[in-house]
């Protein structure tokens, strides 16, 4: 009986599914005979979700996938995890659990790529050349670039860092629900670098302030929010929602302000202002490093000279994603150097667009899919409630659902979307069938 | 949204729930269904006499069908936020008060009470 409810319930929520099931290039069904040799660099989103797509697409490909870790992280769930709402196995799955049989995997640290031989070098001292290469090693989080801190000291001493994985979500738990109880400043930040998913420091800060609403405990806190840049969001009209919600809910924003260092025993932070360096106190801090490519990116000759100078971004045309010096090489996910895209729901779109140009040129064709920049975040402000975020490279709102889903609107139907069928979707993207 | 397919649909469901409790979920789905129909053909005509008992569990299944997507989902009516939620919200409810007078109206058909139970009794 039970299980017929579940089904009708689920039946009753298809429609809302619908949204984040959208795919491109699903009817490109057509496979090739190829002999070419395919270096996928990284098994994250982006890779696996690729890796899957083009052993349909490729008869006869040699494709091997360079990944050392052995699990897999669903990040999109982090900011669950880092609330109390989620355990963090919640996020965890092993990486062969969704690649192909028929690629290879390596799992070593890729120390090294020359787009001009055509190879890539492992840590393992192998080297291994290929014809196409697809770079989706992810980004690095530069935690030690904040003075003062280390990732033990998450979880204790009033410090959270929920970018940094499973177990540091859940310790960054353990530190806001401490504040929670026991009250305080509550102090939240974002780098001024790129960054993965920049709706992830606002939903902790809602999510904590709504925690605190309902424990009964907010009068005895304070809220700040530090941005280093001038707004709160990257898309305008999202920056204003988000600016009148924290009047609402009495969080306050401080902008022009980029965290530098901390003192953990007297709980102070320093942030680098116009103004010169200034210090604030705080009961709670949730630090998010500034983030950049990895090292063999930052060495190799991929990334943009003149844009995101030191961040090590690819230099790739943002419509294919195809490298603009290299049209071999193609980057997706967050190494890719295009404005925003840096989320699961990016990798969704960029993904299909990668296998079309690819596949392409593989056969000696032109590509046709275009990337216009679209990415999605749904930016929880409180436990049940969501605004379903989705735009592209000019700012633009582009809705899934114009008229009934109401981006600006915080909703139950969105958080429905991100509590059950978000990963629901992303685990069938990466099985290349989302 | 570019493009939704009935495949990309099953394939989100099969991840919800899990292969097998999705398939499992879907086979008691379609029983359920084959036994009303078979009930209806059996009895020729809908049993005013069981419909009543399916009609009073409605209530019943509305109020299970919300409350299991609450439970499911950390959240609660607090949460309404928009006339779209309302919707969704009438929606489950809906379906979970059409699933229930299903069962109710089939188990009652064909292991329920003297009462109601096959048309022999009816």
């Amino acid at each position: 009986m039970l299980d017929r409810r579940q089904f009708l319930a689920a039946t009753a929520l298809a429609g809302i599914t619908s949204g984040l099931a959208p795919t491109a290039a699903m009817t490109q069904t057509t496979s090739i005979s190829t002999n070419a040799r395919i270096v996928i660099i990284g098994a994250g989103a982006a890779g696996t979700a690729l890796a899957n797509r083009l052993v349909r697409r490729l008869d006869g490909a040699s494709i091997t996938i360079i990944d050392p870790r052995a699990n897999h992280l669903y990040q999109p769930g982090l900011t669950l995890v880092a609330a109390g709402l989620k355990p963090a196995e919640y996020v965890v799955s092993e990486t062969t659990d969704w690649l192909p049989s028929d690629v290879s995997l390596v799992t070593e640290a890729v120390v090294a790529v020359d787009a001009v031989s055509r190879t890539v070098d492992t840590a393992d001292g192998q080297s291994h050349s290929y014809d196409w290469l697809v770079v989706a090693p992810g980004l690095v989080l530069d935690h030690d670039a904040i003075e003062g801190f280390s990732l033990d000291m998450v979880g204790q001493n009033g410090i959270g860092a929920l970018y940094a994985g499973p177990e540091y979500a859940a310790r960054t738990w353990q530190a806001a629900s401490q504040f929670i109880e026991e009250g305080g400043v509550g102090l939240f930040t974002r780098p001024a670098t790129e960054m993965k998913c920049a709706g992830a420091p606002l939903k902790h800060t809602f999510l904590i302030e709504d925690l605190a609403q309902k424990a009964g405990n907010r009068s005895r806190m304070n809220f700040v929010y530090a941005a280093p840049q001038g707004s709160l969001f990257g898309v305008p009209i999202v920056a204003e929602k988000v600016r009148m919600l924290f009047g609402e809910r009495d969080i306050s924003p401080v902008y022009s302000y980029t965290l530098k260092s901390i003192d953990a025993g007297r709980k102070r932070a320093t942030f680098i202002t116009p103004s010169g360096d200034a210090e604030m106190a705080y009961d709670y801090l949730h630090v998010v490093p500034p983030q950049r490519a990895p090292d063999f990116v930052l060495e190799s000759d991929l990334p943009w000279e003149d844009r995101w100078v030191g961040q090590g971004w690819l230099e790739v045309d943002p419509s294919t994603l195809q490298h603009r010096r290299y049209p071999n090489v193609f980057a997706v996910g967050d190494v890719a150097g295009v404005p925003k895209g840096k989320t699961a729901a990016s990798v969704k779109w960029q993904v299909p667009v990668v296998e079309d140009h690819l596949v392409a040129a593989i056969d000696g064709r032109d590509g046709t899919e275009v990337y216009n920049g679209y990415t999605s975040c749904p930016l929880i402000t409180r436990v049940g409630r969501a605004m379903l975020v989705e735009f592209d490279y000019q700012n633009n709102l582009v809705p899934s659902f114009p008229g009934v889903i109401a981006p600006l609107e915080e909703l139950w139907i969105s958080w429905l979307m991100k509590e059950v069928a978000l990963k629901a979707t992303y685990n069938a993207m990466l099985r290349g069938r989302a | 949204m570019k493009e939704l397919t009935f495949g990309t649909l099953i394939a989100v469901f099969e991840e919800i729930f899990g292969r097998g409790l999705f398939w499992a979920m879907v086979a008691i789905a379609v029983l359920v269904t084959l036994a009303y129909l078979f009930v209806l053909i059996r009895d020729r005509s809908v049993s005013w006499k069981k419909f009543l008992l399916a009609q009073l569990s409605m209530p019943v299944g509305a109020v299970l069908a919300v409350l299991f997507v609450q439970g499911m989902t950390d959240s609660s009516f607090a949460d309404i936020g928009g006339p779209v939620d309302v919707i969704i919200l009438l929606g489950i409810a809906l379906v979970g008060a059409i699933g229930m007078a299903i069962l109710v109206y089939t188990l009652e058909a064909l292991i329920g009470s003297r009462r109601t139970a096959g048309f022999r009794t009816g």
